[in-house]
């Protein structure tokens, strides 16, 4: 048993030398700085092996060589007490198991630092690798650093020369400065050494021309003469007057007159202007009044009835009083004299301008608040309008949808029905597809199933935005009639026009009151029979002018033609080209879209049914 | 269209008498007096030299006669050519004389504007207003003759006095906010006087007739100021043409500014009109005159080789002005308002090939009228919004806000129009040459349609 075990333990060591030594062998470039020491040690590990066998231990010395082993023995820490038996006969002996054991722990102790080795071995590769590598680092950081340090050298360099470059430009500078300073006293201390030297010289000069004058004057130049024939009457016919105070307040009155007679005449253009600027103002006043009040009385049709009494008695009262201002402010103005009744035209102007301005800003701030809960919302508000195309646009692909399917289950009917196919030859017939024509059918059967999915989503889309569209109008057809209320507290208008206002009144009330009758009631069922029925008759009337196959069911299902629709054009291509996929389609792949398609029907037998209904 | 023929002047002497009835003229040391009509010589008077200056009397009764450089100035009259009057003004010289609105006084400014002396025709009297300053305009009588006023200079500061002219009674008299006035003008009705600053500094002062400041505008410091002024016919605009090459616009209420047209050397405004006038002429196209024009509405055509639109943006040939010497050619020089005051014409000194019309009631740029040589001249017809120009060479140009026409002056021997005078009835035009003269009779104004019409049709036909 301990045979077994020894045998078994020995067993991986040689392997493991060998493994090791493989190692060493695959590997002797890259610790060749190790190999000389390894070598070694398997060499004199190999000589020894070899040696005891063939030289160092003989017949005839084996005394000695166990006493050698022993002596070897004690220094490496071993009991060899034991080791040396005497044999009977004398002779020298070993005692097997003791040496046995001895060797035993020799291996192990020879394995320990073969492993050691090994892994000191591994360790110093690593380290040596290590060491490598950071040597290789240190000289590129070396060298960086050298780089740097040149870099910074460098700059040093140029900043040094730069802030020479600035010394020089500020002294520059400065001097420019200098001589600029100095140049502008130079100019100011010129200029006014000039003007100085003018006024000198102006004076010399008025003062010889003085001097000339004189001159002039004492000498009484002979030629200066007038030589007259006779001489002439006045342009005027008058005779000239004497130099008077009376003269001179005369001159001084016509020169006021004409002054006056200017100003008058300024005046007047004035005035003239002022009315016309004044007529432009009462022109506003009546338009804007024009423009104000007939909201009011739109409003007042939404109006319960006491507040209807109510804000109309407070509107009569603003209103009369504001024609009263506008009345007399026209009449006074007429008149162009009063002061205050101008004052009144402005005001009232202004105040009507105040309204205008508040309402449009009220109406701005509707607007913005509108858009605010558009954007809460996450979706845009759509105009009525534009929600019966999207609506009519998706029932027109509701039916085509249904014209689908109906096609598709006729081909299945059809399938089934006929004798001569079974499963089997179906499938073996629907295999012989060539697998590009597969890869296609597949393609176009994602398409459509996506296509499907899309519409799902616009439907639902749709159903909600119809909801919210609902509760929008509700809550703007009360801020509308909360605003006309306000409006009708605060506004003023004449009676006449109130009386025009609600002859109008029907007209205006029908055309809002129609889509609000119409429009809450759709949120709460989508496909709403009369909408839908309202859109479906003229379609119906014109599928009969369509010549094709699907003609039978759709004359049979009451389903409008897909082509009468201008909206859904885009779509319409597609949904033809996977209609004739899919009747070429294989069984599993057909049954799949039954599947699919019955959601579809389920969906738009509603609407069938009441298409059959009208 | 149709022209007299030619005859002889000398120094550019030609006016017609303010009744519109007589032509002056003035050939070397004689005047002639026509009919206009007719064009025989009425009177012909001798001097005692060559005239240099020559003007009719308001009443068109008499004629002053100028001889600056004997210091003379001689009167002839119409109604009695035996009447003569000589007035010497000795020694002292003579740089200026001119007639008083009445047409009874003679104002003589000497030589160094010692004074100004009024001498009267009906009575032997001679007055004398000492300090008159030497400037660009200093003398401006009102439009309706009432008020002179003057500009002063004493004790190096400037006035302005302003007379009655009726008896030459010094009605205001008045220091003015100025460095150095250069000029002073009426205003069109008489009651504001613009007074204005040399080109050193710009300022315009306006007073009131009773000498009251009521305001003070100055666009810019620092730089060449102001170079022309005019008032619009109604007073209502007070045009400021500057060194800077921009006219200013004021206006007769808050006397602050309403405007400001550039004439910068490219156009772009899309609503004005560039016109170019061609030397070449295109033999195929051949009228009695030739008239070319051009359409408002800026047709992308050019009628022939004479006129032609230009596309915008268009680039105004632009002289650059040597400004090391003294009176640059920048800055606006002269401006005209059309009589209805619809239209204001403009000439940068830059831009000497260049009239620029603005249009009053838009406040913008309404035509360029692009000449191949400077324009000499430009004169808006006193009746109708008309305006006549000549370059210097044989051809007349009219602008009308209906187009152009240009007309070859069918005179022998090289007639170059120097300058261009309106009869005062607006139905001829004065051609001034160097030595000659010649008048040009308009059609009535149903012939001109007609002309144009015909112009247009023939193009078309083209």
């Amino acid at each position: 048993m301990e045979d077994w075990w020894t045998t078994l333990t020995i067993e991986p060591s040689i392997e493991n030398h060998e493994i090791s030594s493989i190692s060493r062998m695959m590997s002797p470039s890259r610790h060749h700085n190790n190999l000389p020491t390894m070598q070694s040690s398997t060499m004199t590990l190999s000589k020894s092996s070899y040696n005891v066998l063939s030289a160092f231990c003989t017949e005839e010395n084996v005394p000695q060589c166990t006493s050698y082993i022993i002596q070897e023995m004690d220094s490496l820490g071993f009991s060899s007490a034991c080791i040396e038996a005497s044999s009977p006969e004398g002779s020298w002996g070993l005692n097997t198991v003791p040496v046995l054991n001895m060797m035993y722990e020799l291996l192990q102790m020879h394995r320990r630092s073969q492993r050691s080795l090994q892994e000191l071995e591994t360790e110093q590769l690593k380290s040596s690798s290590a060491l490598e590598h950071l040597q290789m680092t240190n000289s590129r950081l070396k060298d960086q650093l050298e780089l740097y340090k040149r870099e910074k050298s460098g700059l040093l360099e140029t900043e040094r020369q730069m802030q020479l470059k600035n010394k020089t430009l500020q002294n520059c500078l400065k001097t420019e400065k200098d001589e600029v300073q100095k140049l502008q006293s130079i100019i100011a201390s010129r200029a006014s050494q000039y003007n100085h030297d003018a006024k000198r010289k102006e004076r010399e000069s008025t003062k010889l021309k003085e001097r000339l004058n004189q001159l002039l004057v004492d000498k009484r130049d002979k030629k200066l003469a007038i030589d007259v024939l006779n001489y002439l009457g006045r342009a005027d016919g008058k005779r000239s007057q004497w130099k008077t105070g009376k003269v001179e307040a005369r001159h001084e009155g016509e020169m006021y007159k004409s002054l006056l007679s200017d100003y008058e005449g300024r005046q007047r253009a004035l005035m003239l202007e002022n009315v016309e600027l004044k007529k432009v103002l009462q022109q506003m006043k009546r338009e804007m009044v024009s423009i104000l009040s007939p909201r009011k009385s739109c409003s007042r049709g939404d109006r319960a009835e006491d507040s209807l009494e109510r804000a109309s008695s407070d509107r009569e009262e603003v209103g009369d009083c504001s024609k009263e201002t506008l009345d007399q402010s026209c009449e006074h103005a007429r008149d162009q004299s009063c002061e205050h009744a101008r004052e009144q035209l402005t005001n009232s102007i202004r105040q009507q301008w105040r309204r205008l301005k508040s309402h449009m800003e009220r109406l701005d701030s509707q607007a913005s608040l509108v858009q605010q809960s558009q954007q809460c919302a996450g979706k845009e508000l759509v105009p009525r309008q534009i929600h019966e195309e999207e609506m009519e646009r998706m029932r027109l692909e509701v039916q085509q949808c249904k014209d689908f399917i109906q096609t598709q289950q006729q081909l299945l009917q059809q399938q089934l029905n006929s004798p001569c196919y079974d499963d089997e030859t179906a499938a073996l017939l629907n295999d012989c597809y060539t697998l590009e024509d597969k890869e296609r059918l597949k393609e176009e059967w994602r398409l459509f199933d996506e296509q499907r999915r899309n519409f799902e989503r616009e439907r639902h889309n749709f159903t909600d935005a119809a909801i919210r569209l609902g509760h929008e109008k509700k809550a703007f057809e009360e801020d509308r009639a909360l605003w006309l209320k306000n409006q009708f507290l605060n506004m003023t208008s004449f009676v006449d026009r109130k009386r025009h206002s609600t002859s109008e009144n029907p007209r205006a009330l029908s055309v809002s009151s129609e889509p609000e009758m119409r429009i809450p009631s759709t949120p709460a069922m989508l496909t709403k029979s009369r909408t839908y029925t309202a859109f479906s008759t003229p379609k119906a009337a014109s599928a009969a002018g369509m010549p094709s196959t699907a003609d039978l069911y759709r004359t049979l299902c009451l389903i409008p033609d897909r082509s009468s629709s201008s909206v859904g054009s885009s779509t319409q291509g597609s949904w033809q080209e996977s209609n004739t996929i899919h009747s070429r389609e294989d069984t599993p792949v057909r049954s799949k879209h039954r599947h699919g398609g019955g959601d579809c029907c389920s969906i738009f037998s509603l609407g069938s049914e009441e298409n059959s209904l009208n | 269209m149709n022209f007299s023929e030619v005859f002889k002047q000398s120094n550019q002497l030609c006016r017609v008498s303010p009744d519109g009835k007589y032509l002056a003229t003035c050939v070397q040391y004689r005047l002639v007096v026509r009919d206009v009509n007719t064009l025989q010589i009425l009177h012909l008077y001798t001097c005692l030299d060559q005239i240099v200056h020559m003007e009719w009397s308001s009443d068109s009764l008499f004629i002053l006669c100028a001889m600056y450089k004997r210091g003379l100035v001689q009167v002839w009259s119409l109604e009695q050519p035996d009447w003569y009057c000589k007035i010497d003004e000795g020694s002292i010289g003579l740089v200026s004389s001119r007639w008083s609105p009445d047409g009874r006084h003679i104002l003589n400014t000497t030589e160094f504007h010692l004074r100004v002396t009024v001498w009267s025709l009906c009575t032997k009297a001679v007055s004398y207003i000492k300090y008159p300053k030497a400037c660009q305009k200093g003398i401006d009588f009102s439009r309706d003759g009432c008020y002179m006023a003057l500009a002063e200079r004493r004790d190096c500061r400037d006035y302005v006095s302003v007379f009655v002219c009726d008896d030459w009674h010094l009605l205001r008299h008045f220091e003015t906010e100025t460095q150095d006035l250069a000029g002073v003008e009426w205003s069109p009705n008489g009651c504001v006087l613009a007074v204005w600053d040399s080109c050193l500094e710009y300022k315009v002062l306006l007073y009131s007739l009773d000498g009251r400041l009521l305001s003070t505008f100055s666009a810019y410091e620092w730089s060449l100021g102001i170079k022309s002024l005019a008032w619009s016919p109604s007073s209502q605009f007070l045009a400021i043409g500057s060194y800077d090459g921009k006219v200013r616009i004021l206006n007769h209420i808050t006397w602050k500014k309403v405007t400001e047209f550039d004439h910068p050397a490219s156009i772009n405004n899309t609503k004005a009109v560039s016109t170019l006038s061609n030397e070449y002429m295109s033999g195929a196209f051949h009228l009695p005159y030739p008239v070319q024009r051009h359409l408002k509405n800026c047709l992308a055509y050019s009628l022939s080789e004479w006129h032609e639109i230009c596309p915008l943006p268009v680039q105004v040939p632009v002289v650059k002005p040597d400004l090391d010497r003294a009176n640059p050619k920048v800055g606006v020089s002269s401006m005209a308002f059309s009589s209805d005051n619809r239209y204001l014409a403009t000439k940068n000194d830059n831009m000497a090939c260049v009239v620029w019309v603005w249009d009053m009631q838009r406040l913008g740029l309404l035509a360029v009228l692009e000449q191949t040589s400077a324009v000499r001249c430009f004169q808006w017809d006193p009746r109708r919004p008309r305006l006549a120009l000549c370059t210097g060479n044989a051809k007349l140009y009219l602008w009308s806000p209906a187009g152009c026409v240009s007309v070859q002056v069918p005179a022998e021997g090289g007639f170059q129009v120097q300058s261009v005078t309106w009869h005062c009835s607006g139905d001829s035009l004065i051609l001034l040459g160097k030595e000659q003269l010649c008048l040009c009779y308009m059609e009535s104004r149903g012939n001109n349609y007609f002309v144009i019409k015909f112009a247009m049709n023939n193009h078309l036909d083209v």
